[in-house]
């Protein structure tokens, strides 16, 4: 099997519309899910939860630990519960095949080794303000829609995904700029994102402004 | 425990005195940058001037009087990577454009040195050149390309 039959492989297991609203609910989940949740977040039982589950977890797409969810420990605190999370690992698939990623690096590559980093971000920013979707009133779905997988941590809106996370882990300096300038550009004035990395997630936070 | 840990140095050219105004942004954050780093995990060290806040007085090429330096020490590879890049740290590197010329050659280097010691200028710049003259190797490498920390104490 090459890489591709089996990235078509596992985009198959979430070819099943069930599997996927899970796949979905977990992956944006900024930690881990227990079968009850995912299965009631869903709307199924919680037996065919756990069979969906598990074989997202045969296909590589989410990982699974075990946690006692009583948060007791020792004697009589019960057995400890399966929990999912998204995998590290990410899929992409072309079809006819193309390689933008490479393309991505060597571009990236060399904007960096030119110090182009504020034209980068300025295209970012201006890239961000001209997409159809700037300044909607949802932004949290606007967000959702490009891969961010929002959450709210208290008053700040955190990231629990960052689409560019293979260019930013290489040139972090370079893409979590072009991502900060293109998330200004993207959001209401009411908003205001800034660089605050979460763990795993992405590197800009947003907070509205106290005077909307 | 492995006896070592590593350190970090990395040096740029500002675009303009630190006292103008183009770099007033960056001189303001300096404090703050400089708490999270030691307030990070992992963090030893930190190279200090006379002033002994941060290291803006250095001026590690006598002929450059433009170029700075900074230099610290960490107990592993991941614990600077982790403050370097997913901190608030990451805020200060996005804008380095707006204050540090675009060096073509390598301006950073990362080495091992037994625990305890304090590297000096002259030993950061050596390890500079290193980086630029052969490319990353044990004694002197990149983010890109780490090397692991010596196995035995002898190898130091």
């Amino acid at each position: 099997m090459t890489a591709e039959d089996s990235t078509f492989a596992v985009l198959g297991v979430l070819g099943d519309d069930v599997r996927r609203r899970l796949y979905r609910h977990v992956a944006a989940a900024p930690g881990e899910v227990g079968r009850d949740a995912a299965a009631e977040a869903v709307g199924i039982s919680r037996s065919l939860a756990a069979f969906h589950l598990d074989k997202l977890v045969e296909a590589g797409l989410l990982t699974v630990s075990f946690r006692r969810l009583s948060g007791r420990t020792g004697p009589g605190a019960g057995r400890p519960a399966k929990v999912y999370r998204r995998a590290e690992g990410e899929h992409a698939v072309s079809v006819p095949p193309r390689s933008y990623d490479a393309v991505g690096r060597l571009l990236a590559e060399v904007v960096e080794n030119a110090g182009l980093d504020r034209e980068l971000q300025a295209a970012a920013k201006a890239a961000g303000a001209a997409h159809p979707d700037a300044a909607a009133d949802d932004l949290i779905e606007v967000l959702r829609a490009r891969g961010y997988q929002p959450f709210w941590d208290g008053e700040t809106l955190r990231l629990h995904n960052c689409p560019f996370r293979a260019l930013a882990e290489d040139f972090p300096a370079l893409v979590c700029g072009m991502n900060l300038a293109l998330l200004e550009g993207l959001a209401p004035e009411q908003w205001s994102p800034t660089m605050d990395p979460c763990p795993g997630g992405c590197c800009v936070a947003l907070s509205k402004n106290k005077n909307h | 425990m492995t006896g070592f840990h590593l350190a970090q140095v990395n040096i740029g050219r500002i675009i303009a005195p630190l006292d103008g105004p183009e770099l007033a942004d960056f001189v303001a954050q300096l404090p703050e940058i400089n708490e999270l780093a030691e307030r990070s995990p992992g963090f030893v060290w930190r190279m200090v001037d006379d002033e002994g806040e941060d290291a803006t007085s250095f001026r590690p090429d006598e002929n450059d009087d433009m170029l700075l330096i900074n230099c610290s020490v960490w107990e592993s590879v991941e614990a600077l990577r982790n403050f370097t890049y997913h901190t608030g740290h990451l805020r200060v590197l996005s804008r380095r454009r707006e204050w540090f010329h675009r060096v073509t050659e390598a301006h950073q280097a990362l080495w091992w040195i037994p625990t305890g010691h304090r590297p000096s200028i002259a030993e950061a710049m050596e390890r500079v050149a290193r980086v630029r003259e052969h490319g990353p190797g044990p004694l002197a490498f990149t983010f890109r390309d780490p090397y692991p920390a010596p196995a035995g104490a002898a190898q130091a």
